[in-house]
């Protein structure tokens, strides 16, 4: 029942088609607050990933198709969310080890991994306005979602909602960090591309486990 | 074997420019650029800071500056996977006026802490001349403003006994040591003052062996300041 590596690269790829769909979605946010290149900086990064799934070795771990995201990602992104979510990748890459298979815990432990990978990459705190304050509540009902007996397509699901409400929440919020931050107050009232695409890419994963085989 | 710079920006011609401006000081020490995207855009680029950075290693170590925050990020990134990690330092300070102070003490083969070091203290002098300008400007409207309840000021008289005087090493020793105080402290030679914590102002009082040494120092820490300082000229700067 759990996710095998196949699983993984299924979610990767999900993933890259829906950042390649809302890019410029993910532009038009950043262009308000930011410098007008997360969108497209994030559709190359997993352009580049695609590239690489179709073209190499198919990866033979969870662990091994993770690291590869990450290091493709760390250098093709080119703006803050190559270091981030390369970071919060290369964690969750750690965190599985060499399990052939993850399960609910697994999946939830590897979300925070990845959370306390970009704390510690980009120094955020939840309430920075950043994707901390999407990923911080998303690792928050996976784990409960995992302890209480959920699968790993529920625990995923569970992630997505509650870092969809994360994202939301950043709307109000005064950056503190990242490129809005030199803002100031002109930065409230717009949601944080960061933690837009945080709730995109957990979604893609979630469908991902949905709609294969958990 | 001198530390090495690499210059970490959004822009190529932003780091090209300010590894220009930094060799000019320092034509021995090897100042390189690693800016803007291998497609040309602007952007951080992780594999040229890694070649950057390996290629400015001649064995002393790198120091390396950055622009904005990604670009710190992707500069962390490329430090953590060096073999030896400790072999590169990622340095919070302001680009340009950083990158000559770290060019300049690399130059004079001050070792890794130390370059690190004057390129962090180029950060403060930065904000003391602001903090500065901020005082004199509102001194004529509101006394108090500007001073943060100073207290009485605190003084110190020493005789440098170590060899080579407040040269890069001993300055850097002298600003780092006051790391976490809340004092304000200045080092007088002669009719010259400096910001104790400025390594590059200590460096500038051209303080040798013998000289005497006047230290000031204001705020809740100021003993605590001086008490270290003079355990560490006590301590010959432990040379």
């Amino acid at each position: 029942m759990g996710c095998s590596v196949e699983g993984v690269v299924a979610a990767l790829r999900s993933a890259a088609e829906v950042v390649t769909a809302h890019r410029d979605e993910l532009v038009e946010l950043d262009r308000v607050i930011g410098d007008a290149d997360h969108g497209e900086n994030l559709k190359r990064g997993f352009t580049a990933l695609v590239s690489k799934l179709d073209l190499s070795e198919p990866p033979a771990t969870p662990s091994a198709a993770l690291k590869l995201a990450a290091t493709t990602l760390i250098s093709t992104v080119g703006g803050a969310a190559g270091p981030l979510y390369g970071t919060a990748l290369l964690r969750a890459a750690t965190s599985v080890g060499d399990a052939a298979e993850l399960d609910a815990a697994g999946v939830a432990a590897a979300l925070r991994a990845a959370l306390d990978g970009v704390v510690a990459r980009g120094k955020a705190e939840p309430g920075d306005k950043t994707m901390v304050d999407a990923l911080t509540p998303a690792v928050a009902a996976a784990e409960a979602a995992a302890a209480s007996g959920s699968t790993v397509a529920e625990v995923l699901s569970a992630a997505a909602d509650a870092a969809d409400e994360g994202a939301a929440s950043t709307v109000p919020l005064v950056a503190r960090k990242g490129r809005a931050s030199y803002l100031g107050e002109r930065s409230a009232n717009h949601l944080d591309p960061g933690s837009r695409s945080t709730a995109l890419l957990l979604r893609s994963f979630a469908e991902s486990a949905g709609g294969g085989d958990r | 074997m001198k530390v090495g710079l690499v210059i970490v920006s959004h822009s190529a011609r932003l780091a090209e420019g300010v590894a220009e401006l930094a060799a000019q000081m320092a034509p021995d020490v090897i100042v390189l650029p690693a800016g803007g995207m291998a497609t040309g855009g602007l952007g951080t680029d992780y594999e040229a800071v890694s070649n950057a950075l390996d290629r400015a290693e001649s064995g002393a170590g790198v120091v390396l500056l950055y622009d904005l925050g990604s670009a710190r990020m992707t500069a962390e990134l490329a430090v953590e996977s060096l073999g030896d990690p400790s072999r590169a330092y990622v340095v919070d300070a302001p680009l340009v006026e950083g990158a000559v102070a770290a060019a300049v003490a690399a130059q004079g083969d001050a070792t890794l802490d130390g370059v690190a070091e004057a390129a962090a203290g180029a950060a403060r002098e930065a904000f003391a001349d602001a903090a500065e300008t901020g005082a004199a400007e509102t001194d004529s409207a509101s006394a108090g403003a500007g001073d943060q309840e100073a207290g009485p000021v605190h003084t110190l008289q020493v005789t440098l006994t170590n060899e080579v005087g407040l040269h890069a090493r001993p300055a850097a020793l002298l600003a780092r040591t006051l790391t976490g105080l809340t004092a304000e402290a200045s080092v007088e030679v002669g009719d010259q003052r400096a910001d104790a914590r400025s390594v590059l102002g200590l460096m500038g009082l051209n303080a040798r062996f013998g000289d005497q040494v006047v230290v000031t120092a204001t705020g809740p820490d100021a003993e605590e300041a001086l008490r270290r300082v003079k355990a560490l000229v006590d301590r010959n700067f432990d040379e």
